[in-house]
């Protein structure tokens, strides 16, 4: 079975580009030039320095002595929390902000949901000096102030999104609009989603996070292979990178979980793979959450980060084929995982995050095992969230 | 293979381009806007005001290439109710009144949803002469959907923009079916025309092309109107017609535009 990326940009049946001829130029320009560029040795050793002395990578592979205990395995935890400004976001917003620079580009357009690409994009803007404008829901705006003003604080402009419910979905819109109205601009994607070649681009960005798990691994255990690797899924770009080494390793098994928000059975979820159908979301052809007349569904979650009513195209195709399981855990499994995690390793994790922990309460191990969960960020953000929960 | 009697054995766009080279005015505005019921009557009042064809927008939640106005627009149709299979039962008997040709812009999500074939299929039955679909790439069509298409009569419209390459645009003339649409600026729907070099450039270079071909895309009033016909057949009026037939003057629009 073929996991990868062919030559047009699809994975399976989903994928590809499909984008107005408004910006076809911008896509052919990035289709063009991102896999030379990310693989010339100028790019690598730079991206590899950013990740070092800036991002601080490699992020740690922690042993979950207690955890492990509870669950009577082995569990590791990768803690892309560490990351500067939070979350893995950055291992992308940097190798894009290269490229960007490659190119030639001066002005930076970015979407954001609840603010973490945003804070990102704006970090890596403010470090080569370009313009930056994030695009973000008027609703997410209200609710993510202290994200809103790390984005100005950094320098950019944030425009809310007014069309439609005010959220991700309506920002991605409008950040695409923007491109269409700025062609020269660069569009700086947030996750594995949007037109080829973003899904692979972001994918091969946010392939360190399985890169240094095999090399952590080996050193920890002797063998660079876990059992298992379970990550979050909104768009689905940290779970892409956690699982970008793995994929031809047959004996790894992949676990992946979505936002069920308060259940898959009821309106209020954002399980678009357990739930969604085949469709077309901001150019890419994949599972989406749609009514019966084809419009498109707004997700709820209480992480903000995963209501996203599409995915990105190299899900659809994992999960289709089976190579990746994919499973949902409620906003109430989300809160009690992150307790557990706060309570017996002393890491407070995000409530994206949470989500991938919540996995374990719903899974059997064996003594010997070894069990990768990937802490894709950190939950100071969501600090106000837990106060009125717990 | 017979050809059956509801499809015409000239497809109308060409019929219109055949017989009138310039100032061809075509119309945009959302299915079930401003009221559910209004498809059909808005037809019939642009149709007595002379208008030259019409496109009609099926109503999406996510509509990627057009502004503001247009989205609100179609928000307000699907917030009254419209859905694509409602669309085609409105439609059903629309040829006994309306004959100038009649367009569906849509984006590929819907249309999709609705089973290609099933769509195409009922295009031809209520008498649909052509689509736009923004987001459907000419690739994927000639790869997949081009003789499903022609099986029904519907022509696949295709857009051209100032960012097109040279070697593109020859590839979409070349491509597209009863018209090439030049959008005539690097903008989504709802803007204005703005008159500089740059803009004189595209003009200059879309004037040269003998396909036939309409503007369209922050056309506003008639002095847009007329500048942009300058340098195509003709040219699409949406936003401003949606703003029109807001404040209930869809009539008097059309007479000042003309």
């Amino acid at each position: 079975m073929n996991y990868k990326i062919n030559k047009k940009g699809f994975y399976g049946e989903f994928g590809g580009a499909y984008i107005p001829e408004l910006l076809r130029r911008n896509i052919d320009e990035l289709e063009n030039a991102y896999l030379d560029i990310l693989e010339s040795k100028d790019f690598k050793s730079e991206y590899a320095r950013l990740l070092d002395n800036y991002v601080g990578r490699p992020t740690p592979l922690t042993f979950a002595r207690n955890l492990s205990a509870k669950y009577q395995t082995q569990i590791y935890l990768k803690r892309e929390d560490l990351n500067h400004t939070g979350a893995h976001k950055i291992n992308n917003t940097i190798g894009q902000i290269l490229l960007a620079k490659h190119l030639g580009k001066k002005r930076i357009i970015a979407e954001t949901g609840a603010g973490q690409h945003g804070v990102a994009t704006a970090t890596v803007c403010a470090l080569f000096g370009l313009e930056c404008v994030v695009h973000m829901g008027a609703l997410d705006i209200e609710r993510q102030a202290p994200n809103v003003a790390r984005m100005q604080m950094l320098g950019a402009t944030v425009i809310p999104s007014t069309s439609g419910n005010q959220t991700l979905k309506d920002a991605t819109n409008e950040a695409i609009r923007d491109w269409i109205a700025n062609p020269h601009s660069f569009y700086l994607i947030g996750s594995v989603v949007g037109p080829h070649p973003y899904p692979d681009m972001v994918s091969r960005l946010q392939s360190i996070i399985s890169e240094e798990i095999k090399e952590q691994l080996a050193k920890e255990q002797g063998r660079q292979n876990p059992d298992c690797v379970i990550a979050c899924v909104g768009g689905g770009s940290n779970a892409a990178g956690a699982f970008y080494h793995f994929i031809d390793e047959k004996e790894v098994d992949l676990i992946a979980v979505e936002a069920a928000g308060k259940g898959i059975d009821t309106s209020e979820t954002a399980a678009t793979i357990t739930i969604g159908t085949t469709g077309f979301i901001h150019g890419s052809k994949t599972l989406l959450m749609q009514d019966d007349d084809g419009q498109i569904i707004e997700p709820y979650s209480i992480s903000a980060g995963l209501d996203y009513p599409g995915v990105g195209p190299i899900h659809a195709h994992l999960a289709k084929t089976g190579r990746v399981k994919y499973i949902s855990a409620t906003d109430e499994d989300a809160l009690i995982a992150a307790k557990v995690l706060a309570i017996n390793e002393g890491i407070i994790p995000a409530l994206e995050s949470a989500h991938a922990l919540a996995a374990l309460d719903k899974m059997q191990f064996k003594k010997d095992e070894v069990i990768v969960v990937i802490v894709s960020g950190r939950g100071d953000k969501d600090m106000e969230t837990y106060m009125n929960h717990f | 293979m017979q050809v059956t009697s509801t499809y015409h054995l000239m497809n109308r766009i060409d019929h219109l381009f055949q017989n009138k080279k310039q100032n061809i005015l075509s119309i945009y505005f959302p299915a079930g806007y401003p009221n559910l019921n209004d498809t059909v009557p808005n037809l019939e009042l642009l149709q007595n005001s002379g208008v030259d064809m019409v496109e009609i927008g099926i109503p999406f939640s996510d509509p990627l290439a057009d502004g503001s106005a247009i989205q609100a627009a179609a928000k307000q149709a699907l917030d009254n109710g419209m859905k694509l299979r409602l669309l085609f039962e409105q439609l059903k008997s629309v040829r006994k009144t309306v004959s100038m040709p009649l367009i569906l812009m849509g984006y590929w999500n819907t249309i999709y949803n609705y089973g290609v074939e099933n769509f195409l299929k009922d295009c031809g039955k209520v008498g649909i002469d052509g689509l736009i679909v923004p987001d459907l790439p000419l690739e994927e069509f000639e790869l997949h959907y081009k003789a499903d298409f022609a099986k029904y009569g519907i022509y696949n419209v295709l857009l051209a923009c100032p960012e097109t390459e040279e070697i593109r645009l020859q590839k979409l003339i070349s491509s597209t079916q009863g018209f090439l649409y030049l959008v005539s600026s690097s903008a989504t729907t709802g803007g204005s025309i703005k008159v500089n070099e740059k803009q004189k450039n595209y003009f200059d270079r879309i004037k040269q092309i003998e396909t036939p071909s309409l503007i369209g895309f922050g056309i506003n009033n008639k002095a847009s109107f007329e500048y942009t016909c300058q340098y195509a057949n003709g040219a699409i009026v949406g936003t401003a017609f949606i703003k029109a037939l807001e404040k209930n003057i869809a009539t008097s629009f059309i007479e000042d535009i003309k």
